[in-house]
Protein backbone atom coordinates (compact mmCIF):
# COMPACT_ATOMS: atom_id res chain seq x y z
CA UNK A 1 0.00 0.00 0.00
CA UNK A 2 1.33 3.34 -0.90
CA UNK A 3 1.39 5.63 1.73
CA UNK A 4 -1.03 7.99 2.18
CA UNK A 5 1.00 11.19 1.66
CA UNK A 6 1.46 9.99 -1.79
CA UNK A 7 -2.16 8.80 -2.68
CA UNK A 8 -3.65 11.56 -4.61
CA UNK A 9 -3.10 12.76 -8.17
CA UNK A 10 -0.07 14.50 -8.46
CA UNK A 11 0.02 18.65 -9.03
CA UNK A 12 2.15 21.20 -9.96
CA UNK A 13 4.31 22.20 -7.11
CA UNK A 14 6.71 25.63 -7.59
CA UNK A 15 9.33 25.73 -5.03
CA UNK A 16 12.28 27.73 -4.70
CA UNK A 17 15.18 25.45 -3.14
CA UNK A 18 18.51 27.05 -2.03
CA UNK A 19 18.16 29.79 -4.56
CA UNK A 20 17.19 27.71 -7.47
CA UNK A 21 13.09 27.62 -8.75
CA UNK A 22 12.03 23.95 -9.14
CA UNK A 23 8.50 22.75 -10.71
CA UNK A 24 7.79 19.59 -9.82
CA UNK A 25 4.56 17.09 -10.47
CA UNK A 26 4.33 15.42 -7.12
CA UNK A 27 0.89 14.28 -5.07
CA UNK A 28 0.05 17.08 -2.74
CA UNK A 29 0.90 15.46 0.73
CA UNK A 30 3.57 14.12 -0.52
CA UNK A 31 6.20 14.98 2.70
CA UNK A 32 8.45 18.17 1.91
CA UNK A 33 11.40 15.54 3.11
CA UNK A 34 10.70 12.95 0.55
CA UNK A 35 10.47 15.87 -2.18
CA UNK A 36 13.81 16.82 -1.67
CA UNK A 37 15.54 14.17 -0.76
CA UNK A 38 14.02 11.86 -3.45
CA UNK A 39 12.41 14.17 -5.75
CA UNK A 40 15.39 16.88 -5.46
CA UNK A 41 18.49 14.52 -4.56
CA UNK A 42 19.39 16.70 -1.51
CA UNK A 43 19.89 14.07 1.12
CA UNK A 44 21.44 16.03 3.40
CA UNK A 45 18.04 16.67 5.26
CA UNK A 46 18.10 13.88 7.22
CA UNK A 47 14.87 11.47 8.68
CA UNK A 48 15.39 10.60 12.17
CA UNK A 49 11.92 9.59 13.59
CA UNK A 50 9.36 11.05 11.24
CA UNK A 51 7.00 12.15 13.45
CA UNK A 52 7.99 15.69 14.35
CA UNK A 53 10.09 14.60 17.98
CA UNK A 54 13.55 14.44 16.80
CA UNK A 55 14.47 17.66 14.88
CA UNK A 56 16.61 15.80 12.13
CA UNK A 57 14.83 16.85 9.39
CA UNK A 58 14.77 20.71 10.27
CA UNK A 59 14.61 23.02 6.92
CA UNK A 60 14.13 26.50 6.86
CA UNK A 61 10.75 27.78 4.82
CA UNK A 62 10.10 31.46 4.38
CA UNK A 63 13.19 32.03 7.01
CA UNK A 64 11.25 30.05 10.01
CA UNK A 65 12.24 26.42 11.17
CA UNK A 66 10.30 23.67 10.37
CA UNK A 67 10.32 20.17 10.37
CA UNK A 68 10.81 18.71 6.54
CA UNK A 69 8.80 15.79 7.53
CA UNK A 70 5.48 17.46 8.97
CA UNK A 71 4.80 19.51 5.90
CA UNK A 72 3.00 18.33 3.21
CA UNK A 73 4.35 19.48 -0.13
CA UNK A 74 1.53 21.80 -1.01
CA UNK A 75 1.74 23.89 2.26
CA UNK A 76 5.06 24.59 0.54
CA UNK A 77 4.25 25.60 -2.47
CA UNK A 78 5.59 29.06 -3.89
CA UNK A 79 8.08 29.35 -0.52
CA UNK A 80 11.47 29.44 -0.14
CA UNK A 81 13.18 26.44 1.26
CA UNK A 82 16.89 26.24 2.29
CA UNK A 83 18.46 22.49 3.03
CA UNK A 84 21.54 22.45 4.78
CA UNK A 85 23.27 22.26 1.48
CA UNK A 86 22.21 25.54 0.61
CA UNK A 87 24.21 28.92 1.18
CA UNK A 88 24.33 30.77 4.38
CA UNK A 89 25.65 28.13 6.55
CA UNK A 90 29.57 28.11 6.22
CA UNK A 91 29.77 30.03 9.81
CA UNK A 92 27.99 27.17 11.75
CA UNK A 93 29.32 24.17 9.58
CA UNK A 94 32.76 25.66 10.75
CA UNK A 95 31.82 25.94 14.15
CA UNK A 96 30.55 22.68 14.53
CA UNK A 97 33.67 21.63 12.46
CA UNK A 98 36.22 23.01 15.16
CA UNK A 99 33.84 22.20 17.97
CA UNK A 100 34.06 18.24 17.26
CA UNK A 101 29.99 18.78 17.53
CA UNK A 102 29.24 15.38 15.03
CA UNK A 103 29.48 12.25 15.76
CA UNK A 104 26.92 9.72 14.06
CA UNK A 105 25.94 12.83 11.94
CA UNK A 106 22.31 12.05 11.60
CA UNK A 107 21.48 14.81 13.40
CA UNK A 108 24.07 17.26 12.80
CA UNK A 109 22.18 18.87 9.95
CA UNK A 110 19.11 19.54 11.47
CA UNK A 111 21.24 21.26 14.50
CA UNK A 112 23.24 23.50 11.90
CA UNK A 113 19.57 24.80 10.41
CA UNK A 114 18.16 25.19 13.96
CA UNK A 115 20.92 26.75 14.89
CA UNK A 116 21.00 29.41 12.30
CA UNK A 117 17.80 30.02 12.79
CA UNK A 118 18.81 30.85 16.45
CA UNK A 119 21.74 32.75 15.21
CA UNK A 120 19.39 34.81 13.08
CA UNK A 121 16.74 35.82 15.54
CA UNK A 122 19.51 36.41 18.35
CA UNK A 123 20.75 39.19 15.87
CA UNK A 124 17.18 40.05 14.86
CA UNK A 125 15.48 40.54 18.26
CA UNK A 126 19.19 42.03 19.74
CA UNK A 127 19.03 39.11 22.38
CA UNK A 128 22.75 37.82 23.81
CA UNK A 129 23.09 34.19 22.71
CA UNK A 130 23.50 32.51 26.04
CA UNK A 131 24.33 28.61 26.49
CA UNK A 132 20.89 28.66 27.86
CA UNK A 133 19.26 30.62 25.21
CA UNK A 134 21.34 27.60 22.84
CA UNK A 135 19.70 24.98 24.90
CA UNK A 136 16.09 26.63 24.60
CA UNK A 137 16.58 26.80 21.28
CA UNK A 138 17.89 23.10 19.99
CA UNK A 139 15.66 21.56 22.46
CA UNK A 140 13.76 20.11 19.50
CA UNK A 141 16.89 18.41 18.25
CA UNK A 142 18.23 15.11 19.35
CA UNK A 143 21.15 13.57 19.66
CA UNK A 144 21.20 9.95 20.22
CA UNK A 145 24.94 10.05 20.41
CA UNK A 146 24.64 12.65 23.49
CA UNK A 147 26.92 14.56 22.22
CA UNK A 148 25.53 17.95 23.22
CA UNK A 149 28.09 19.57 25.40
CA UNK A 150 29.95 20.22 22.28
CA UNK A 151 27.09 21.20 20.05
CA UNK A 152 25.84 23.32 22.42
CA UNK A 153 29.16 25.02 22.38
CA UNK A 154 29.48 25.42 19.02
CA UNK A 155 25.73 26.79 18.34
CA UNK A 156 26.61 29.77 21.09
CA UNK A 157 29.86 30.29 19.08
CA UNK A 158 28.25 30.41 15.79
CA UNK A 159 25.54 32.92 17.43
CA UNK A 160 28.21 35.31 18.69
CA UNK A 161 28.99 36.39 15.88
CA UNK A 162 28.13 40.00 15.40
CA UNK A 163 27.74 40.64 19.03
CA UNK A 164 30.84 42.26 21.36
CA UNK B 1 -8.76 11.19 -1.67
CA UNK B 2 -9.12 14.18 -3.04
CA UNK B 3 -6.70 17.32 -1.40
CA UNK B 4 -7.69 21.05 -2.23
CA UNK B 5 -5.60 23.83 -1.55
CA UNK B 6 -7.72 26.62 -0.10
CA UNK B 7 -6.04 30.03 -0.28
CA UNK B 8 -8.97 32.39 1.26
CA UNK B 9 -11.96 31.37 3.60
CA UNK B 10 -14.04 30.98 1.06
CA UNK B 11 -12.60 29.01 -0.91
CA UNK B 12 -11.99 26.76 2.14
CA UNK B 13 -15.71 27.01 2.62
CA UNK B 14 -16.87 25.78 -0.70
CA UNK B 15 -14.32 22.67 -0.42
CA UNK B 16 -15.84 21.66 3.00
CA UNK B 17 -19.01 22.07 1.69
CA UNK B 18 -19.17 18.37 0.79
CA UNK B 19 -16.73 17.18 3.59
CA UNK B 20 -17.95 13.73 5.77
CA UNK B 21 -17.24 12.95 8.89
CA UNK B 22 -14.02 11.08 7.49
CA UNK B 23 -12.66 14.78 5.87
CA UNK B 24 -9.43 16.49 7.55
CA UNK B 25 -9.06 19.98 7.48
CA UNK B 26 -5.11 20.70 7.06
CA UNK B 27 -3.23 23.74 8.69
CA UNK B 28 0.49 23.39 10.66
CA UNK B 29 0.49 19.81 10.48
CA UNK B 30 2.15 18.81 13.72
CA UNK B 31 -1.16 16.60 14.22
CA UNK B 32 -2.23 15.66 11.20
CA UNK B 33 0.83 14.59 8.99
CA UNK B 34 1.40 12.34 12.33
CA UNK B 35 -1.42 10.47 11.75
CA UNK B 36 -1.18 10.23 8.02
CA UNK B 37 2.33 8.64 8.90
CA UNK B 38 1.25 6.58 11.12
CA UNK B 39 -2.02 5.09 8.62
CA UNK B 40 -4.53 6.08 11.67
CA UNK B 41 -5.92 8.62 9.55
CA UNK B 42 -7.40 7.76 5.96
CA UNK B 43 -9.51 10.92 5.26
CA UNK B 44 -11.86 11.05 1.95
CA UNK B 45 -11.15 14.74 1.52
CA UNK B 46 -8.64 17.09 2.80
CA UNK B 47 -8.72 20.53 3.11
CA UNK B 48 -5.30 22.62 2.79
CA UNK B 49 -5.73 25.84 4.53
CA UNK B 50 -1.83 26.52 6.28
CA UNK B 51 -1.52 29.62 4.22
CA UNK B 52 -4.78 31.19 4.10
CA UNK B 53 -3.70 34.75 5.23
CA UNK B 54 -7.02 35.63 6.19
CA UNK B 55 -7.12 33.29 9.47
CA UNK B 56 -3.52 34.81 10.53
CA UNK B 57 -4.83 37.65 12.76
CA UNK B 58 -4.77 39.21 16.33
CA UNK B 59 -6.93 42.01 16.70
CA UNK B 60 -8.27 44.25 19.66
CA UNK B 61 -12.36 44.53 19.09
CA UNK B 62 -15.67 45.17 21.49
CA UNK B 63 -16.23 41.91 22.30
CA UNK B 64 -12.19 41.34 23.40
CA UNK B 65 -8.81 39.44 21.55
CA UNK B 66 -10.32 38.44 18.80
CA UNK B 67 -7.38 35.65 17.23
CA UNK B 68 -7.41 33.95 13.76
CA UNK B 69 -7.15 30.43 13.59
CA UNK B 70 -4.47 29.94 11.86
CA UNK B 71 -1.81 31.76 13.73
CA UNK B 72 1.03 29.77 14.95
CA UNK B 73 1.91 29.30 18.67
CA UNK B 74 5.03 31.88 17.53
CA UNK B 75 2.69 33.92 16.26
CA UNK B 76 1.18 33.98 19.30
CA UNK B 77 4.27 34.39 21.45
CA UNK B 78 5.71 37.84 19.83
CA UNK B 79 1.72 39.56 19.81
CA UNK B 80 2.05 41.92 22.10
CA UNK B 81 -1.93 42.08 22.16
CA UNK B 82 -1.82 38.57 23.07
CA UNK B 83 0.93 39.15 25.75
CA UNK B 84 -2.02 41.82 27.22
CA UNK B 85 -5.13 40.12 27.30
CA UNK B 86 -4.28 36.63 26.54
CA UNK B 87 -1.32 35.92 28.55
CA UNK B 88 -2.20 32.46 29.64
CA UNK B 89 -1.91 31.68 25.59
CA UNK B 90 1.43 33.08 25.42
CA UNK B 91 2.58 31.03 28.14
CA UNK B 92 0.88 27.90 26.92
CA UNK B 93 2.17 28.61 23.36
CA UNK B 94 6.00 28.19 24.82
CA UNK B 95 5.01 25.16 26.18
CA UNK B 96 3.96 23.35 22.88
CA UNK B 97 7.03 21.18 20.84
CA UNK B 98 9.78 22.90 20.43
CA UNK B 99 10.80 25.87 18.16
CA UNK B 100 9.62 24.32 14.99
CA UNK B 101 6.49 23.11 16.06
CA UNK B 102 5.34 26.48 17.54
CA UNK B 103 6.65 27.67 13.98
CA UNK B 104 3.77 25.55 11.74
CA UNK B 105 1.15 24.02 15.03
CA UNK B 106 -1.89 26.36 15.03
CA UNK B 107 -4.22 27.27 17.64
CA UNK B 108 -7.31 26.38 15.57
CA UNK B 109 -5.63 22.78 14.47
CA UNK B 110 -5.39 22.63 18.74
CA UNK B 111 -8.84 23.03 19.32
CA UNK B 112 -9.85 20.94 16.29
CA UNK B 113 -7.91 17.92 17.10
CA UNK B 114 -8.69 18.79 21.22
CA UNK B 115 -6.61 16.06 22.20
CA UNK B 116 -6.77 15.25 25.90
CA UNK B 117 -3.21 16.38 26.45
CA UNK B 118 -3.33 20.00 23.96
CA UNK B 119 -1.68 23.17 25.85
CA UNK B 120 -4.06 26.14 24.48
CA UNK B 121 -7.20 24.53 25.02
CA UNK B 122 -7.08 24.82 28.73
CA UNK B 123 -5.64 28.45 28.54
CA UNK B 124 -8.99 28.61 26.11
CA UNK B 125 -10.79 27.31 28.48
CA UNK B 126 -9.98 29.97 31.67
CA UNK B 127 -10.00 32.97 29.26
CA UNK B 128 -13.30 31.77 29.09
CA UNK B 129 -13.00 31.90 24.94
CA UNK B 130 -15.55 31.90 22.41
CA UNK B 131 -14.76 29.61 19.41
CA UNK B 132 -15.89 31.07 15.54
CA UNK B 133 -16.63 28.93 13.40
CA UNK B 134 -18.28 29.66 9.41
CA UNK B 135 -19.73 27.59 7.00
CA UNK B 136 -21.13 27.77 3.55
CA UNK B 137 -24.96 27.55 5.94
CA UNK B 138 -23.71 30.50 8.04
CA UNK B 139 -21.76 31.41 10.95
CA UNK B 140 -21.88 30.63 14.59
CA UNK B 141 -20.49 31.34 18.00
CA UNK B 142 -19.84 28.53 20.58
CA UNK B 143 -18.20 28.90 24.38
CA UNK B 144 -14.65 26.45 24.37
CA UNK B 145 -16.14 24.09 26.84
CA UNK B 146 -19.45 23.44 24.27
CA UNK B 147 -16.94 23.67 21.66
CA UNK B 148 -14.55 20.61 23.02
CA UNK B 149 -16.81 18.03 23.34
CA UNK B 150 -14.93 14.47 24.20
CA UNK B 151 -11.99 12.89 23.43
CA UNK B 152 -10.56 14.26 19.81
CA UNK B 153 -14.22 14.92 19.42
CA UNK B 154 -16.08 18.55 18.90
CA UNK B 155 -19.15 20.42 17.94
CA UNK B 156 -17.32 21.06 14.76
CA UNK B 157 -19.82 19.95 11.76
CA UNK B 158 -17.93 18.37 9.10
CA UNK B 159 -18.71 21.31 6.57
CA UNK B 160 -17.57 24.04 9.10
CA UNK B 161 -14.47 25.95 9.83
CA UNK B 162 -12.81 27.09 13.04
CA UNK B 163 -12.19 31.05 12.23
CA UNK B 164 -10.94 32.72 15.20
CA UNK B 165 -11.44 32.52 18.74
CA UNK B 166 -12.10 35.61 20.69
CA UNK B 167 -11.03 36.28 24.40
CA UNK B 168 -13.30 38.74 26.70
CA UNK B 169 -11.67 41.65 28.25
CA UNK B 170 -9.40 40.31 31.17
CA UNK B 171 -11.50 41.74 34.51
CA UNK B 172 -9.92 44.02 37.21
CA UNK B 173 -7.81 42.22 39.75
CA UNK B 174 -7.75 38.71 38.07
CA UNK B 175 -5.10 36.25 39.19
CA UNK B 176 -3.99 33.74 36.28
CA UNK B 177 -1.70 30.93 36.30
CA UNK B 178 -0.29 27.91 33.80
CA UNK B 179 1.31 25.11 34.50
CA UNK B 180 2.16 22.28 33.07
CA UNK B 181 4.22 18.92 34.07
CA UNK B 182 5.60 16.92 31.37
CA UNK B 183 8.75 14.46 31.09
CA UNK B 184 11.78 17.04 30.37
CA UNK B 185 11.18 20.28 29.87
CA UNK B 186 10.80 20.80 25.86
CA UNK B 187 9.40 18.79 23.43
CA UNK B 188 6.72 16.70 25.63
CA UNK B 189 3.56 15.90 25.49
CA UNK B 190 2.14 16.90 28.74
CA UNK B 191 0.84 14.35 31.76
CA UNK B 192 -0.83 16.93 33.73
CA UNK B 193 -1.97 20.52 32.20
CA UNK B 194 -3.59 23.43 34.52
CA UNK B 195 -4.88 26.88 33.11
CA UNK B 196 -6.41 29.02 35.91
CA UNK B 197 -7.90 32.29 36.56
CA UNK B 198 -9.47 33.64 39.83
CA UNK B 199 -11.18 36.86 40.44
CA UNK B 200 -10.55 38.73 43.57
CA UNK B 201 -12.38 37.02 47.05
CA UNK B 202 -12.58 33.51 44.46
CA UNK B 203 -15.33 34.78 42.19
CA UNK B 204 -15.50 34.02 39.09
CA UNK B 205 -12.44 31.11 39.06
CA UNK B 206 -11.93 29.28 36.12
CA UNK B 207 -9.87 26.09 37.00
CA UNK B 208 -8.99 23.95 34.08
CA UNK B 209 -7.41 20.84 33.29
CA UNK B 210 -5.62 18.43 30.88
CA UNK B 211 -4.53 14.91 30.57
CA UNK B 212 -6.53 14.07 33.76
CA UNK B 213 -9.93 12.71 31.71
CA UNK B 214 -11.22 11.90 28.36
CA UNK B 215 -10.82 15.79 27.25
CA UNK B 216 -9.98 19.44 28.72
CA UNK B 217 -12.27 19.76 31.67
CA UNK B 218 -12.75 22.57 34.73
CA UNK B 219 -12.70 21.40 37.91
CA UNK B 220 -16.56 23.25 39.01
CA UNK B 221 -16.29 21.37 42.91
CA UNK B 222 -12.98 23.69 43.13
CA UNK B 223 -14.36 26.56 41.34
CA UNK B 224 -17.75 26.87 43.39
CA UNK B 225 -15.75 26.52 46.87
CA UNK B 226 -13.69 29.09 45.62
CA UNK B 227 -17.02 31.31 45.36
CA UNK B 228 -18.09 30.45 48.54
CA UNK B 229 -15.13 31.87 49.90
CA UNK B 230 -12.17 29.49 50.27
CA UNK B 231 -9.56 29.94 53.43
CA UNK B 232 -6.09 28.67 52.68
CA UNK B 233 -6.01 26.14 55.15
CA UNK B 234 -8.86 24.45 53.52
CA UNK B 235 -7.64 24.62 50.35
CA UNK B 236 -5.69 20.94 50.39
CA UNK B 237 -8.73 19.51 51.59
CA UNK B 238 -11.19 21.21 48.87
CA UNK B 239 -8.75 20.44 46.26
CA UNK B 240 -8.62 16.87 47.04
CA UNK B 241 -12.11 16.72 46.97
CA UNK B 242 -12.48 18.54 43.75
CA UNK B 243 -10.29 16.21 41.94
CA UNK B 244 -11.74 13.00 43.03
CA UNK B 245 -14.86 14.42 41.79
CA UNK B 246 -14.21 16.33 38.58
CA UNK B 247 -11.33 14.16 36.83
CA UNK B 248 -11.26 10.70 34.90
CA UNK B 249 -7.60 9.84 35.10
CA UNK B 250 -6.50 7.09 33.55
CA UNK B 251 -3.33 5.12 33.03
CA UNK B 252 -1.24 5.08 29.62
CA UNK B 253 2.01 4.98 27.82
CA UNK B 254 2.60 8.86 29.50
CA UNK B 255 1.78 8.32 32.97
CA UNK B 256 -0.74 6.71 35.69
CA UNK B 257 -3.94 7.76 36.77
CA UNK B 258 -2.24 7.66 40.26
CA UNK B 259 0.38 10.07 39.66
CA UNK B 260 -1.39 12.33 37.45
CA UNK B 261 -3.92 13.14 40.57
CA UNK B 262 -1.74 13.72 42.86
CA UNK B 263 0.69 16.04 41.14
CA UNK B 264 -2.81 17.77 39.82
CA UNK B 265 -3.72 18.03 43.77
CA UNK B 266 -0.12 19.58 44.36
CA UNK B 267 -0.23 21.92 41.57
CA UNK B 268 -3.28 23.82 42.53
CA UNK B 269 -2.62 23.86 46.26
CA UNK B 270 0.84 25.17 45.36
CA UNK B 271 -0.49 27.56 42.50
CA UNK B 272 -4.09 29.34 44.12
CA UNK B 273 -2.34 29.04 47.94
CA UNK B 274 -0.68 32.14 47.90
CA UNK B 275 -4.31 34.25 46.32
CA UNK B 276 -6.59 32.87 49.09
CA UNK B 277 -6.68 34.59 52.41
CA UNK B 278 -6.06 32.99 55.74
CA UNK B 279 -8.84 31.62 57.89
CA UNK B 280 -10.58 34.42 59.76
CA UNK B 281 -9.81 36.61 56.89
CA UNK B 282 -11.84 34.69 54.19
CA UNK B 283 -15.21 36.28 53.09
Amino acid sequence: MKPIFDESDPVELRLCVNGAVRTLCVPPLRRLLDVLREDLRLTGTKEGCGEGECGACTVLIDGQAVLACLTAACSAEGSEVVTIEGPGFERARREFLEHGAAQCGICTPGMIVMTRAWAEACRRDGIEPTEDGARAALAGNLCRCTGYGAIVAAAVSTAREGFP
Amino acid sequence: MRVVVARSIDAALAALASATEASRILAGGTDLCVEFESGRTRPDLVVEVGRVAELRFVRETQAGLEIGAGSTCADLLRSAPVARGADLLALAAREVGAVQIQNRATLGGNLVTASPAADLVPALFALGARVRLASLAGRRELLVEEFVTGYRATARRPDELVESVVIPPRPAGEHRAFHKVGTRRAQSISKVVVALALGPRGAGARIAAGSVAERTLRLATLEAALARGLARERLAQAVAHAVALDTRPRDDVRSTARYRRAVLERVLVRVLGPWLEPEGNAA
